[in-house]
């Protein structure tokens, strides 16, 4: 087994098992609050924010980062404006951001576009692992501190409002964590396939859990089982491990739906 | 507005919502224009009104979910905007606003009702787990506990939600379209529960309907005030029997055994 002795490698498992935490647990409430496709405009606004930082010469991942908080707090104000059209504001903050991404990586010379659309989990270094792993406790941290009150803001934002809870507060917050979640995993699984790993354990889970506990915990077993197995098949077989991962977690979807069937029938 | 026409003799009661003047309005469309109203403790207070009439927005700023344009509101003798203590204020949305494929079990849902501010930061207790198993079993749903939301029927749905809403044992019920989307006789005994609350509990009722004969049926043929569109159907209870400062939930399922 020379491929897990190779340090590229156990950085890449250690980085995936941390990403398969946090980036499903956050996806499972994106989704359950009908925003699953803002991951995908938070990574393309982000790829732009990494071009910027190649350019300026500042740690690529933390302008990234700072692009995400920045659009997430744009779809907010253009959600509101466009109150009954939520999602016509992911499409033109998405846009955007691909546009100024674009134009960024013209400017810059001997840009490796491909590793962050696609994902370079095996040049992951050490800093980049400080920084998965600081995202994690950040993220797990405020879930934890807050379940019930996420639980009730997810379930019923009005009935959260009505509780006299800080609906504007979670929102940032959940803003945020959602922001420095993706910006931590382009480098996992590419800016193109980020959505996949927030959006399809949610979409699995939700298909068997009959519970918000059950929700939770079925959602990172997912997570992992994808990246972890999705990253030794990858290794073994010398595949992309972001494609890998993605392919695995809709074959995952399909057995999960199969299995539903089933059970009904 | 001839509203200090009907001031009301209440006696020892206090007041438990009050408007003054409220306007709205969404689009340069006039919603509602200059609503005054008194809502005194232990009042049953239908709001009536077709469609646009403008019901839902006075609803959701009561419960402080808007800002009127003009005019204030006073819940409980405070400014809305300063009030604090929203958990004596159970409130049951209208059904439709909620997702069925939802992961979450009745209790889940039940037990949600009391996640204030309050409990901000805080575990739940003995104490809480044992007030929902009484809200569930009050509310007839305790053998529903571990089910998923969304397989619930309409009524029974709607139970859970006002479950959630007694949970704390509120001095102030707003319901909104509670009898819309379920069948006829599920509507009655759903009714029938609240007007019973009604009679024997310290709880004042805010329900907004569409449905005119059931309302009418409790409240009264004509309304106490009108207001644009909106009728405001009044009933006072003064029968507090023997439930005054007893838990709600405890009572409730004394009786029904």
């Amino acid at each position: 087994m020379d491929l897990l002795s190779a340090e590229f490698f156990q950085r890449a498992l250690i980085g995936g098992a941390l990403i398969a935490v946090t980036a499903p647990l956050m996806g499972l409430f994106l989704v359950l609050r009908r925003l699953a496709m803002i991951g995908d405009t938070l990574a393309h606004v982000s790829i732009a924010g990494v071009a910027l930082g190649f350019l300026i010469n500042v740690y690529p991942v933390a302008v990234g980062l700072l692009f995400a908080i920045l659009a997430s707090f744009a779809i907010e104000i253009l959600r509101r404006t466009y109150r009954s059209y939520a999602e016509l504001s992911i499409a033109i903050i998405m846009s955007g951001g691909v546009a100024l991404a674009s134009l960024l990586f013209t400017m810059g010379k001997n840009l490796n576009i491909t590793s962050y659309l696609f994902g370079s989990i095996y040049t992951l270094d050490r800093t980049d692992l400080i920084v998965i792993a600081g995202v994690t406790v950040i993220v797990l941290t405020m879930v934890l501190l807050h379940k019930k009150e996420l639980f009730l803001l997810t379930f019923d934002e009005d009935a959260a409002a009505v509780s006299g809870l800080p609906v504007r507060y979670f929102n940032i917050m959940l803003s945020i964590l959602t922001a420095l979640v993706i910006s931590a995993s382009i480098k996992i699984v590419g800016a193109l396939l980020v959505s996949a790993l927030l959006t399809i354990p949610a979409a699995c889970s939700l298909t068997l859990s009959r519970s918000f506990k059950q929700a939770v915990v079925l959602v990172v077993i997912i997570g992992e089982v994808a990246v972890l197995a999705g990253l030794w098949v990858a290794g073994v077989a010398n595949l992309a491990p972001g494609g890998t991962i993605v392919m695995l977690l809709i074959v995952i979807l399909a057995v999960s739906v199969s299995v539903k069937r089933i059970l009904r029938a | 507005m001839n509203n200090n026409e009907f001031i009301q003799q209440a006696g020892c009661h206090r007041e438990i919502i009050r408007l003054d003047g409220v306007s709205f309005s969404f689009d340069s469309q006039v919603i509602l224009s200059d609503v005054s109203f008194k809502i005194m403790e232990r009042d049953f207070v239908g709001l009536i009104g077709s469609n646009g009439a403008g019901k839902t927005t006075l609803l959701r700023m009561i419960v402080g979910l808007t800002r009127p344009q003009s005019g204030s509101i006073t819940l409980f003798g405070t400014p809305a905007d300063q009030f604090k203590d929203w958990n004596q204020i159970g409130y049951v949305p209208q059904r439709n606003n909620f997702n069925p494929l939802f992961p979450a079990t009745v209790r889940e849902v039940v037990l949600s009702g009391m996640y204030g501010r309050k409990k901000m930061f805080r575990r739940l207790s003995k104490e809480d787990i044992n007030r929902c198993e009484d809200a569930l079993g009050a509310m007839k749903i305790a053998d529903l506990g571990d089910k998923k939301i969304g397989a619930l029927s309409g009524g029974q749905q709607q139970r859970v939600f006002l479950a959630r809403a007694l949970i704390n044992n509120p001095k102030l019920l707003i319901l909104d379209e509670p009898l819309s989307g379920i069948d006829i006789e599920t509507q009655e005994s759903f009714f029938q529960m609240i007007k019973h609350m009604h009679q024997r509990h310290n709880i004042t009722f805010l329900m907004v309907s569409h449905d005119m004969e059931m309302v009418r049926s409790y409240l009264g043929e004509e309304p106490k005030e009108r207001c644009g569109k909106l009728s405001f159907y009044v009933r006072h209870s003064h029968d507090l029997e023997n439930c005054e400062g007893t838990d709600l939930l405890h009572s409730i399922r004394k009786e029904g055994q």
